[in-house]
């Protein structure tokens, strides 16, 4: 049930892009066309589901205060807190680097959709965000870390489809819909001219 | 400029203008929205974005021919997080209470893609003075629209600048609040720095033409 809460919740509620304004650049840079859209989508979904919960085991079994009480008594005084951005985003650019090798080996098709992206996604700041969200949200387990990286994948992935969707809507209709107000001389036709002629001074 | 050569004062100076990092190529945007609510935030966070680009593009270019091209954004990576990591822990040391406010957004410089941006496009294929005055002139540049940004949200939504009552008390009604003026708060939710962001850009197109596409 608490997959199910945290599932709606950071699709919906906490979505990447209309809540807390992550991956901008991207979003607005690659949102032209839905195909290309939709690639980029896919490819911040796969790697925000890997890389939420390998961060997570990072930072329970390392960064937090006194974790790595497992490896050795004596050092439980350590805490590594500052180290997180370095090891989050190092765990990041090598899953993306390791995707990218081993997509490209055994999936050509794959590689040729996802694989132009994938530069692109390490760079990302949702990719990131996700992960120092999961650590200051603190998740309680690997299974809800798992399901938080693929909500919020999911939240991104939709955000993107929809501004893309309305743009390449837009272009392709305000042509045409002018095109018909112009042929049939029909209300509004006054302010074709206008738009015009404001058009051809410059 | 006597200190720089023609072309070195262009590096400097072109970002300020007609190659904006964010007006121009619509780079690192989301800091832009987030944090610029208020004046001292915005200001703070361009300092630590002009000494992570300033530092950085200096050492990319110095290992730019030992780096193998394959794990090069790794390498970025890392170089960035560990400038992110000192400027974090100054902030943390000299003004704790912002850095409570940029919270997770100091951490996001790391994936600024303006930073990343120049050091792919510039540092990678340049020299160690013409890099860091690369990376000077866009951290101005970003800094720039940073400043007015954070200026008009901070004047127009909560009628105060750096922290200072400028136009008089909201709820004694002194100043200007005795003729009926509100704040209006819609000014410190992010959608609106984009709105603002996107009228800073209109006017510059429209004031030199050569920028408009198409």
């Amino acid at each position: 049930m608490e997959h199910i809460e945290l599932l709606f919740k950071s699709i919906f509620i906490d979505n990447m892009v209309f809540a807390t304004f992550l991956g901008m650049c991207s979003y607005l840079a690659v949102s032209k066309k839905v195909s290309t859209a939709n690639g980029l989508g896919a490819a911040v979904l796969f790697v925000l589901t890997i890389t939420v919960p390998l961060n997570w085991l990072l930072d329970t079994y390392v960064l937090q205060d006194g974790a790595m009480k497992w490896l050795h008594p004596s050092l439980e005084e350590y805490n590594l807190n500052f180290l997180s951005f370095i090891l989050f985003i190092a765990t990041i650019a090598t899953m993306v680097q390791l995707v990218e090798i081993v997509v490209e080996k055994f999936s050509p098709a794959l590689y040729n959709s996802l694989g132009i992206f994938l530069p692109l996604i390490a760079v990302n700041c949702a990719i990131l965000g996700g992960s120092l969200f999961m650590q200051s949200r603190e998740i309680p387990s690997i299974e809800l870390a798992l399901t938080y990286g693929i909500g919020s994948g999911i939240g991104w992935w939709l955000a993107i489809l929809a501004i893309a969707s309305i743009r390449e809507k837009i272009r392709y209709s305000i042509k045409r819909s002018w095109n018909y107000v112009y042929y049939n001389r029909i209300d509004g036709y006054w302010f074709y001219e206008f738009w015009r002629n404001v058009n051809r001074r410059r | 400029m006597g200190l720089l050569s023609k072309k070195d004062s262009k590096l400097i100076l072109d970002p300020l203008s007609d190659n904006n990092p964010i007006t121009i190529q619509v780079l690192g945007i989301c800091s832009a929205l987030a944090i610029t609510a208020e004046l001292e935030a915005s200001v703070v966070m361009s300092i630590a974005v002009l000494f992570v680009m300033g530092a950085g593009n200096v050492v990319i270019s110095l290992i730019r021919n030992i780096v193998p091209s394959r794990i090069r954004i790794i390498v970025q990576l890392i170089i960035i997080a560990t400038l992110v990591i000192i400027v974090d822990l100054v902030l943390k040391a000299y003004a704790y209470e912002l850095s409570k406010t940029l919270s997770v957004f100091v951490g996001l410089i790391i994936t600024n893609c303006i930073i990343m941006g120049r050091f792919e496009a510039f540092a990678l294929g340049n020299g160690l003075w013409r890099s860091f005055l690369d990376g000077i002139g866009n951290a101005l540049g970003y800094s720039l629209i940073l400043i007015i940004v954070g200026f008009f949200r901070e004047l127009l939504g909560s009628g105060t600048l750096w922290g200072y009552p400028v136009l008089g008390d909201a709820i004694d009604k002194t100043g200007l609040y005795a003729f009926g003026y509100e704040n209006n708060g819609f000014m410190l939710l992010s959608p609106m720095a984009l709105i603002v962001v996107g009228i800073i850009i209109w006017i510059q197109r429209s004031k030199s033409t050569h920028l408009i596409e198409d």
